[in-house]
């Protein structure tokens, strides 16, 4: 069953109607009703809020990392487990090919449904998901293949466990190792890019945000909390932290936006991860022609270079 | 409630307005102390061993040579880049942290020499908004770990920190892929990065450069984390284990090199340093001789600095 918000109303009503249309083989109607949906849909997603634009990147239908994987990649293995504590299912790492490309794949995985919720933590890594993602990673250098980092995370897992086998280390130290890891690597925010959490696999060559996917330094609710001192001050958490991929890209913080299909990802899972794969592969082939220092220098300055400040001099 | 009040009470004992009250309750111990008294005491409380906060002078008076500190990137300062209002405005915040603090930013960073070793020192001032991480504190580790390099000489920074500013934030959040940077830098230059780890430092700060020293070394009972211990007992549904996430507790869990005294602290970096860049620092006063170290000490300062806490 297709899970619509409560914006989304009329194009669910409009689906419906083309479902029916179809039962009845009315081409006619069919044909009718789509454009209606364009319409309806097109004149939806372009007045969003930006707190309408969290619940589209929080979609329970939104596509997740595994959905790309298995949509994108081919003669693909998962491995497994940091090689020290336990495997983390919270973060996935696949070897295989995109298109012709020998590739690393390494996502965040939220999970569907509740067992899968369960197993995979609602996507909150602990340390040692960060840490067999950098092991990955590293080997991934040693044999020259290109990283995609695929990000969706309401943030790293706040729990005893986590803090005794120092959370902040792990994520640390990727910030630190994935600065300098030599090959080519694309990170892609393509739901819920959360705090910390989400930048131990956010550091790369080029980052880049889905349409309909948010990026921010703590959750619209934690920041509500805090400095409205009233969890119930969601929306405007939301909109005071520019979470969204336009804010993003205005302030140059992330280098492109992935247009998703006209009907979200969340409607058209292809769609949206033959978008992801064509923008993974040309950044590829860019970067490849590229020197290795010039890739490196240009990476520092895109790491370095981040922030707003004056100067007196 | 702000994440600043949680902390409101730092640095309260060694600010100027109250070092005229002459008198001091640690709050550990409750015992009272002439100010002047347990300034010479470097505001460690001489009856039960308890490390008060400090402020940015007091800090750097302890760590460096007298007169030695040179601070540089003063002139940085905060813009807004978001616009950012909750129940204040970020501007209104920076402009009460400027009055408190005197002071542009939550980090003041320079150069200075510790036992005659030239080093960039950067140290967190956390009355200014709970020393949080933005983007002039992160500019100013930037430029501190360049003019390392630049030198050939360490880096220190001192972390006093509620965590990344939430009034910036993705600029906030990407200072830490920012300064992580720098520091990788710096490690491939083979010169030595010490993270001095003062109560407390919490997420976005602990989760970046403060955990990636060479060398990590904390006070004692200062509290380090990711996460805040509300938001776990939250997630836990449960009260939390005595001293956890404490300076002890890190150290038995193997995430920090050492816990050492504020009255250590000098010539333990200015020793650590001189191994490192094979500097051989001046003697101090006050030098510990070596001694060689035995388990049961070990054992009896753990469990006295366990009472503590």
């Amino acid at each position: 069953m297709a899970i619509y918000l409560d914006f989304e109303q009329k194009i669910k009503q409009i689906q419906e109607d083309i479902i029916s249309a179809e039962v009845r083989h009315d081409e006619h109607a069919v044909e009718i009703l789509q454009k209606d949906l364009e319409k309806e849909v097109t004149k939806t997603y372009k007045n969003l809020s930006p707190f309408q634009e969290l619940q589209l990147a929080r979609h329970l239908d939104r596509p997740y990392a595994l959905d790309y994987i298995n949509l994108m990649m081919t003669n693909k293995y998962e491995i497994h487990g940091d090689r020290h504590f336990r495997d983390d299912a919270a973060i996935l790492c696949y070897l295989g090919y995109i298109g012709g490309e020998r590739v690393l794949v390494i996502g965040e995985q939220k999970g569907r449904g509740t067992k899968n919720k369960i197993k995979r933590n609602f996507g909150m890594p602990h340390p040692e998901g960060y840490r067999k993602a950098l092991r990955a990673a590293k080997m991934a250098e040693k044999f020259n293949l290109p990283i995609l980092m695929l990000i969706d995370t309401p943030g790293a897992y706040p729990g005893l466990g986590a803090e005794e086998r120092n959370q902040s280390e792990a994520i640390a130290r990727n910030l630190l190792e994935l600065s300098m890891i030599n090959t080519p690597t694309v990170s892609i925010v393509i739901g819920e890019g959360g705090s910390g959490g989400a930048l131990a696999i956010g550091v790369a060559d080029k980052l880049a945000m889905m349409r309909y996917s948010v990026f921010s330094v703590i959750s619209p609710e934690g920041c509500a909390a805090i400095l409205w001192n009233d969890p119930k001050k969601v929306e405007a958490a939301t909109k005071a932290l520019k979470v969204t991929s336009s804010d993003l890209k205005e302030f140059d913080l992330i280098d492109d936006i992935i247009e998703e299909p006209l009907i979200g990802a969340h409607r058209d899972k292809e769609g949206a991860a033959n978008a992801l794969k064509e923008y993974f592969l040309s950044q590829v082939t860019s970067l490849r022609a590229l020197s290795e220092s010039e890739r490196m220098e240009q990476r520092y300055n895109r790491l370095t270079s981040v922030g707003a400040f004056e100067e007196d001099v | 409630m702000s994440i600043l009040d949680l902390f409101g009470n730092a640095n309260k004992k060694t600010s100027k307005s109250d070092a005229s009250a002459h008198w001091v309750k640690c709050k550990s111990c409750q015992s009272l102390m002439y100010y002047k008294e347990i300034e010479k005491q470097q505001f460690v409380c001489p009856k039960c061993g308890f490390h008060m906060r400090i402020g940015v002078n007091d800090r750097i008076n302890i760590l460096v040579d007298k007169d030695s500190f040179v601070e540089f990137d003063a002139g940085l300062k905060p813009v807004d880049p978001l616009r950012f209002v909750d129940k204040k405005s970020y501007v209104k915040r920076v402009e009460e942290g400027i009055a408190k603090t005197g002071r542009n930013s939550s980090v003041v960073s320079g150069e200075c020499t510790i036992n005659g070793i030239g080093t960039q020192l950067v140290v967190f001032d956390f009355a200014f908004m709970g020393g949080s991480l933005g983007s002039v504190e992160g500019e100013k580790i930037l430029r501190a770990v360049t003019r390392a390099m630049e030198k050939r000489q360490g880096v220190i920074i001192v972390s006093a920190s509620g965590g990344a500013r939430m009034q910036e934030s993705t600029f906030s959040l990407m200072q830490m892929s920012k300064t992580s940077a720098a520091l990788a830098r710096l490690a491939e230059e083979g010169l030595p990065y010490i993270s001095l780890l003062t109560d407390p430092t919490m997420g976005g700060v602990s989760a970046s450069f403060a955990t990636l020293g060479d060398i990590i070394i904390v006070e004692p009972g200062a509290l380090i984390g990711f996460a805040g211990q509300r938001v776990i007992e939250q997630t836990i549904g449960s009260a939390l284990p005595e001293g956890f996430q404490r300076a002890e507790f890190l150290l038995e869990k193997g995430s920090i090199d050492m816990v050492v005294n504020r009255s250590e602290m000098k010539n333990t970096i200015a020793d650590l340093l001189g191994i490192f860049l094979d500097q051989e620092p001046m003697t101090a006063t006050r030098r510990r001789e070596d001694s060689d170290d035995s388990d049961d000490d070990h054992e009896e300062e753990y469990k006295q600095s366990k009472i503590l806490y």
